[in-house]
Parts: structure tokens; sequence; C-alpha cells
């Protein structure tokens, strides 16, 4: 028993992290219809300026993740208006590649400057340890969950209490209406660029802190486990990525736990084409049907 | 516009052809003056100075540079400068092997040094055979197919100063069984690569020759992050230690997670955990209890070791790990071996490498074996807070 507990816990801290980025991939879809490859590069470029604000800048854990949540903020900015902007009447195929063509451009221009070699983390959380009736929780896995909670619930603030997030979910309803009624879709877009990127920033910093060790292809794999999340909680709804993430961070530790740690990746993966097949709305996801 | 590309290409051709020419020239010069004795002799240096495996490459380089530095500034082999032509694989075998080619086909280099590691130089062994220029490796430990191939027969250009896995994982099975009184062991390897496989066999088929038992086998593949799951599952179980297969990238991350879960048992490793950055990625408060295999330590109380560890330090500013102290090594055995075959001829030089008899080097004393295998010791680290504080020396089967 206390073996399953510490295993959810593993489990809920490595999927806040999905949630995280997963938020971003639902979000982008929602809005424009696209799978945005290059988000999972931009946690990774998030963990990176999270690295660089902590080492250089001697700053602290709440400043480095303010300040790499505004830069991936206007990274994402930047990628839309550069990369999807123009191609925003081509094909979906055209700019799916172009998303593709952006990730790889991300890990291998953060390559060449970094290097390949991991990095390691400067320490500023302390490493501190609870024991619960038996089950090990490190303080930084509780930073984690509350500054993933926290976002979250900020998030859910914004997309039903303001203006921009009415905005944003009038554009995910139908573009051309949206702008009929005298809604900016160009800048609602960035907003939701924005804002997603800097979650995925987030994430990287915490993942940064957490597991002290960074790397120029450290995006890739979260990013596609944080695409099924998305998938599984229904593309295009929030809450739905927050229960995907969590889900399938739970599901992770627990194939690695009781069953064998070699087929963790293919259980997810696998996991992925039953929903395709079974539900491929995902769990919350809305049955629209395609407009002709 | 056409006009300028025109020029250009023609420009292009001239330059290719002319350079072509002198490169040509200089091969028949040293053709037809064989008995003119030459004035430098270039060697070439294949590593993995980028990439994922890039601490490897660039320490096993600094060592090598060290070397030929020495023996250019006390005149050289036999008057003949050292000339070495470095470049870079990217930690890439496809890469390894094409730079292989450039620089036997266009470099006309007495011999190459390197890649680092296993998969890199194996890439390589055909071009070697194919160009007949010998090429060692200071630090390629796969079991087969490095120096003899899957025929059994020895290849016979190639050579390594280093001991292989099946040795590595012997030895600290043995030192699992013996030195730590070990009855249950867990392991966690990394399923990616064919060093940790190899070194798995051997440590699981050592000790359960010892009365052993192997609890749990855990698996991870490399760029693996978050151990917690499976060093949650294992803490369950009754172990004495861990054997833990693999490269310092994910070996200290799983060292950190399982210190942090309150794994307090012993963890073995090989010489995959030597770099600086195991120890800033686990932290000196889990670095406790941490022992693996090496080709040489820094404890060593042999004069030779310790000449090269002021030297080194005094010209990098930084301690020597194994890998700078192979590098060193590799670049001594090769210029010990060109002196003795007295010319810059690779087939001379392949069989003075063969014919090694009790070379003398920071990493031990060593004869080369009929298998282009070193017959030399092994050296067991231990470490307290992330620092070298135990080594036992395990000689040769």
């Amino acid at each position: 028993m206390e073996q399953f507990l510490q295993q959810v816990v593993n489990g809920i801290s490595l999927g806040s992290i999905y949630a995280l980025i997963a938020l971003g991939y639902t979000m982008v879809y929602g809005i424009i219809n696209l799978i945005n490859f290059a988000h999972g590069d931009v946690y990774m470029i998030g963990a990176y300026i999270g690295f660089a604000a902590i080492t250089y800048a001697k700053l602290g854990f709440f400043p480095a993740l303010v300040i790499t949540m505004i830069l991936c903020a206007i990274l994402g900015v930047v990628i839309e208006r550069v990369a999807y902007k123009p191609l925003r009447n081509s094909t979906r195929i055209a700019v799916l590649i172009t998303a593709i063509g952006v990730s790889l451009l991300l890990e291998y221009v953060m390559m060449f400057f970094v290097g390949a070699e991991v990095r390691s983390y400067p320490k500023v959380l302390s490493g501190e340890v609870f024991h619960l009736v038996g089950v090990v929780i490190n303080i930084q896995q509780i930073y984690i969950v509350v500054t993933a909670i926290a976002l979250m619930i900020l998030l859910q603030f914004i997309v039903h209490k303001t203006k921009i997030g009415k905005a944003m979910r009038a554009v995910s309803v139908d573009q051309d209406a949206a702008q009929l009624m005298g809604i900016k879709v160009d800048s609602t877009i960035s907003y939701t660029f924005a804002i997603g990127s800097a979650f995925a920033g987030a994430a990287g910093v915490l993942v940064g802190i957490y597991y002290n060790s960074i790397d120029p292809l450290m995006g890739i794999m979260p990013g596609l486990k944080a695409f099924i999340a998305a998938v599984f909680g229904g593309i295009g709804s929030i809450p739905g990525a927050m229960i995907g993430g969590l889900s399938i961070g739970i599901m992770e530790t627990l194939v690695s736990g009781y069953g064998n740690s070699m087929y963790r990746d293919a259980a997810v993966f696998a996991f992925l084409i039953i929903i395709l097949i079974l539900k491929p709305t995902g769990l919350l996801g809305k049955n629209t049907r395609e407009k002709v | 516009m056409k006009k300028i590309l025109v020029l250009l290409f023609t420009l292009v051709c001239v330059v290719g052809l002319v350079t072509g020419c002198g490169g040509g020239a200089a091969n028949e010069n040293e053709n037809d003056n064989g008995d003119v004795a030459a004035t430098e002799v270039k060697i070439g240096i294949n590593y993995e100075l980028t990439g994922n495996v890039a601490s490897y490459g660039e320490s096993s380089v600094k060592g090598i540079m060290m070397a030929f530095d020495e023996i250019n500034a006390a005149g050289g082999i036999d008057g003949m400068k050292i000339v070495p032509i470095k470049v870079d694989n990217k930690s890439d075998p496809a890469e390894a092997t094409s730079l292989a080619t450039r620089l036997m086909t266009q470099e006309d280099v007495v011999a190459c040094l390197g890649p680092a590691t296993s998969g890199n130089y194996m890439a390589t062994i055909p071009v070697a055979m194919g160009n007949e220029i010998p090429i060692i490796s200071a630090s390629a430990t796969a079991d087969e197919g490095v120096t003899v191939d899957k025929k059994g027969n020895v290849n016979e250009y190639v050579f390594r100063l280093c001991y292989n896995d099946t040795f590595q994982g012997v030895t600290m099975a043995n030192f699992a069984a013996n030195n730590l009184s070990a009855k249950n062991a867990v392991i966690i390897q990394d399923k990616s690569s064919d060093y940790a496989e190899g070194l798995a066999k051997n440590f699981i088929s050592t000790f359960e020759g010892t009365g052993g038992t192997i609890v749990v086998q855990e698996g991870y593949v490399a760029k693996d992050k978050d151990f917690n799951a499976i060093l949650t599952k294992i803490k369950g179980e009754e172990f004495d230690v861990i054997f833990l297969p693999g490269y310092y990238q994910e070996a200290g991350l799983v060292i950190k997670q399982a210190r942090d879960l309150g794994i307090t048992a012993p963890v073995l490793g090989a010489d995959g955990f030597d770099s600086p950055v195991l120890l800033e990625l686990a932290g000196a408060d889990a670095l406790n209890d941490v022992y693996f295999s090496n080709h040489y330590s820094s404890l060593d109380k042999d004069p030779k070791v310790q000449d090269f560890i002021a030297a080194y330090t005094e010209k990098y500013g930084v301690e020597p790990n194994a890998f700078n102290a192979l590098g060193y090594d590799l670049g001594n055995y090769i210029a010990d071996a060109i002196k003795r075959a007295g010319s810059t001829d690779p087939i001379a030089v392949k069989d003075a490498l063969a014919g090694t008899e009790n070379f003398v080097g920071v990493t031990g004393s060593f004869s080369m074996g009929a298998d282009h295998n070193p017959v030399k010791s092994i050296v067991v680290i231990g470490l307290k807070d992330g620092v070298q504080s135990t080594s036992v020396k395990v000689g040769p089967k």
C-alpha cells in the first residue's frame, strides 16, 4: 500500500509537468487547429532560460520562473508570427510540417549555442524530504504540483473571466464570426501562443530543478507524451489537458512500478492508439461535426 | 549574376585542381624518398568533441595533446615532430567513419587515435582494415567486434589500451561478493547500449557463481530523467547492492533519486561513471557508498602517476580523470611504437604496436596480448561525498 501511494506521488509530480505542457498543445489546437510540434522545444528553451537566470543572474526560484515565463511567451509569439501566421490560409499539412521544422530549428540552434552536453541545474530549492505515513515526498515535488495547480487555476480564470479569454473562446468556435463581431483574431491567437508557451517555460524550469539535468533534446519525449495527454483529455479542452497529463504520468509510473519498466513508453503510445480508435475526441472533447 | 556564378565555379575548380596536385606531389615525394628522414609524422585524432559523449572525447584529447606536446618539446620522435590532425565526429558513428576515411586517404596519417566509445570506434574498423592503417582507442571497452571479429580472427590494424567489459563486469561482481559481502543484488541497466548490456551479462553470471542472487533486473533507456517509479519498486525488495551499468548522464540521476527515496545500499558501476558531470548531477550528498571500476585512480602512490597528475594539473588547471590518463598513455604509446618501428610506414607501426612489451603508463603497465587487448590491472574506486576516497587494484586474469 505504501509503495502504491509512493508511486502515485511519483506519478502526480511527473503528470503535473505533462499537464503544463499539454495545456499549450490543447490551447493552440483549440484556436487554430494546429498541433504545434515546436511546443516541446519551447519547454526546453524555458529550462535553459531558467538555468541562465539562476546561474548567471543569481535569481531565486520565483523571479527565475517569472522571467522564464515572460521570455517564453515572447518566443511563442515570435514563432507564431514568423512561422505560422503567413501560412494561416494554407493547407493544414503545410503548417504541420512547418511546426516540425521549427521544432528541429530550435533544437539544433540551441545545441549550437549551448552544446549537446547535459548540464546540471544550480540548487535553488532545498531537496528536503518529508515522510508521510511511509511515503517519501520531496519538497521539490510539492513545488511542482503547487505551481502547476496555481497556473492552471490562473488559466481557468483568464479563459472564463477576462475579456481576452472570452475572445479566445469566440475565435475557437468560429474565427470568421468572431472577426465580424470586432474581435482582433490575430492578437487573440498571439495571446494564446504567449500563454501556452509561458506554461511550457514554467514546466521547463520545474523539470530542471527537480531532475537536475537539462539538454537541448530534452523536449522531444515530454513533448510527445504531453501531446498524448492532450489527445487523451480531449484536444481543445483545458480541463481535459490537466486530467490527461496527470493520467499519463500516473499510468507511466504504475507500468514501470508494477509491470516492466521497458514497456513504459510502449504502453503510453499503445494507449494513444486505443484512444484514437475508441474515442477520437478524448475524454472531455466536444464531438463537433466537420463543417463542409 | 550568371557571370559571377561561372567565375566562382571556375575558381572552385582551379583551387580543387591545385590542392589536389599539391597533395599528390607530397605523396610521391614521400614514396620516392622513403630513406630520406621525414621531418614530421601525422597522426589522426578522431574524437567525440561535441554530441552526447563529448565529455569522454574531450577528456581523451586533452590527455593525447599533453603527451604530444611533451614529446615535441623534447625534440619529437627521432627528430620528427608529431603533427596531430584533430577532427570532431560529433559522437556519431557515420561521421566517425567518414572522418576516418578522410584522415587515411587525404591526410596521409600514420595512425588514427579514437574514437572514445565502442560504437563509434567499431564503425571505423572497416576503414582501417581497408586502408591498412592502424587505429587505437584508449577507452572502447566492448567485448565483441572490436579487436577480434565475429569469426574470432584478430583485426590486424585494430588495437586498444583498455581491458574489456567482461573484465569490468566480473571484477565488480567479485567486489560485491567479497569486499561488500553482498548476497542479493539489484540491476538497473541502460537497455539502449551494448556497453551496459555486456557489463550486466558478465556481472550476473559471476555474481550468481559466487552464490549470490539477482533480485530484480530493471532497465531504462538513454535520456530518461525519471527513475522514481523503478526505484520505488526496488525499495520494497531485500537487497545488499545495486549494480548500475550505464553512463554518467543517467547514472547521476538514478543515484540522486535513489538517495532521495531513502535507498542507502551501495551502488556499483563501471568506467562510464568517470566524469565530473556525475558529481554535478547527483550532488555530493548522494555520492556515498558508490564504487566503480576504472582504468586509473588519482590516489595511486606510484611516482609516475603522481608526476602525471602534477603536470596535468599545472597545464589544464584541473585534476585529470581516467580518460585524460588513458589519452596521455595513448599519445605516448603511439609515439613509442613509431620510435620502435623506426619508420612512418603504417604497416611497420602496426607490427610495433602489436609487439609492445612492458609499456609503462599512468594507467598501469602492460604488454599487448595476441588478441590486441592489453594485459593490465583494473582499479575499483570508492566515492565518499562525491570525492574518490578508496582504491583497490585488481590484477589481470
